[in-house]
């Protein structure tokens, strides 16, 4: 049986790992790749890296980072952020990533994820999504609107409308981020959660709010989510990947990789 | 020596450092007489069968690679690796193999209301039918990591080593015979079990005989 995935996100920011909430407050939490190759480790079953300062600063993604996570991580990782082209997704894979995650230069050039697909295959090709809850209307008839920039920037995209188109041009998994939550704990935006998993036939990523292990079991029984994307649990301290699965198993009965050490 | 095969497929990167993770000296070359000259052989795989065969074709590894399986060397293949050893692919249209070990290679077929996702991707467990050296470390229906969206229909139950289930179906996830082992998934990917499989690769003298 195909097992439901728990996902480490870093936040990279001048080489180093970062955790805010909602986009501000950053603090440093450590050396990305050190933390990466623990939470591997400790039974992460794959690892995000976004380098969350690369498009700011006008540069590239760092691709030494993505080398140096490449000698120390083997389970599958994704790297976002910085990513302008099909060469950049192209040098990042060489570098040993796994998957490419695009967000706003995926709304700005929709079809640089065909590009993408073409290039590499489509499994390769992660849309990261941020969403914000806005009501349903007319023009979001799903009641949330894809953002860019943290959030800064509406782009009058419906989040579900926008799933669906990505998957047609060749996305071939879903990260959806939910602005309203990220890093508050309380818990992942369920409903455009299940929305979105409901409307694609491509895995969905529930990312954005977990705070306990019952957000997580939420996630995948709720939502239907094929993968929980986590942050702060693990790098607060406060929870071990290791620990999550044991009782996402234990108590949710959700099928989860369990490792021995 | 270990040799990993260049044929332009994808994933050299990930498997070069997963061998140099356990303290393996790794050539990575696009050099047949090179592939001829290693101890053993591995044959990784990420991309379509079509191009994946025309390459290998083009770059001259067909005889080299049948050789070094028929002079017993340790073979690992991974992936398309594994997919390309069969006699025929149903991807691109239709692609002959390399056809060293009997059956062919054909598309998820799910219903559409099924919801079951293609490319399978993610951990899954596998299940060993068959006592095998490789084995070593390694638990019964241990999880790995897969990404394919087109899996091997054995020609015959005796070169299946490991089965894994999917929507309900059940495909062989592990394949090979004497010398030659193949996965579908990607140990280079599959954390401390994977690098378990590798390990046990470095040492395996290709014989099965428990």
């Amino acid at each position: 049986m195909l097992l439901k995935r728990l996902i480490v996100c870093l936040d990279v920011r001048s080489k180093r790992v970062t955790k805010g909430i909602k986009f501000k407050g950053n603090v440093d939490v450590g050396d990305p790749v050190e933390m990466a190759e623990r939470y591997c480790n400790d039974g992460a079953d794959e690892i995000v890296f976004y380098d969350i300062t690369a498009s700011a600063e006008k540069r590239p993604i760092d691709i030494e980072m993505v080398a140096a996570a490449a000698r120390r991580v083997f389970v599958p990782f994704t790297v976002g952020g910085g990513l302008r082209n099909v060469v950049d997704m192209r040098h990042a894979l060489l570098a040993g990533a796994d998957k490419v995650s695009l967000n706003s230069l995926a709304v700005e050039q929709p079809d640089i994820l065909h590009a993408g697909a073409l290039a590499f295959g489509r499994q390769c090709i992660v849309l990261g999504m941020d969403a914000r809850r806005v009501g349903k209307s007319l023009h979001f008839p799903s009641g949330y609107e894809v953002v860019t920039h943290g959030g800064r920037c509406p782009t009058g995209l419906d989040a579900v409308e926008w799933g669906r188109r990505a998957e047609a041009l060749g996305a071939g998994e879903i990260c959806l981020n939910a602005i309203d939550t990220d890093g508050m704990r309380t818990g992942y935006e369920l409903e455009i959660t299940r929305k979105i998993a409901d409307a694609v036939g491509i895995p969905v990523i529930a990312s954005g709010g977990a705070g306990t292990v019952e957000h997580i079991a939420d996630a995948f029984s709720t939502a239907t989510a094929d993968a929980a994307l986590i942050a702060s649990m693990v790098h607060s301290g406060e929870y071990t990947c290791s620990g999550i699965k044991k009782e996402l198993a234990e108590k949710y009965h959700l099928p989860v990789r369990l490792t021995s050490n | 020596m270990l040799a990993i095969i260049d044929y332009g497929a994808g994933n050299l990167t990930s498997v070069k450092l997963a061998f140099e993770r356990i303290g393996a000296s790794v050539l990575v070359t696009s050099d047949p007489a090179k592939i001829s000259a290693a101890d053993r052989v591995v044959f990784p795989g990420v991309g379509s069968a079509g191009s994946g065969m025309n390459e290998f074709s083009k770059r001259g590894f067909k005889e080299v690679f049948r050789d070094a399986v028929a002079q017993g060397k340790p073979v690992l293949a991974i992936c398309l690796g594994m997919q390309m050893l069969f006699e025929r692919s149903a991807e691109d249209g239709g692609v002959a193999g390399l056809g060293i070990l009997p059956g062919t290679v054909e598309a998820f077929n799910f219903s559409a209301e099924s919801r079951i996702k293609i490319p399978h991707m993610g951990w899954n467990s596998v299940h060993f039918n068959q006592q095998h050296p490789m084995m070593k470390g390694i638990r019964q229906d241990d999880a790995f990591y897969f990404v394919h969206s087109y899996f091997v229909a054995a020609g015959t139950p005796a070169v299946t080593i490991g089965l894994t289930e999917y929507g309900g179906f059940k495909f062989t996830s592990i394949s090979g015979q004497r010398n030659l082992f193949a996965t579908q998934f990607h140990p280079e990917r599959s954390g401390a079990v994977g690098l378990q499989l590798l390990e046990n690769f470095l040492s395996w003298d290709g014989q099965v005989c428990c």
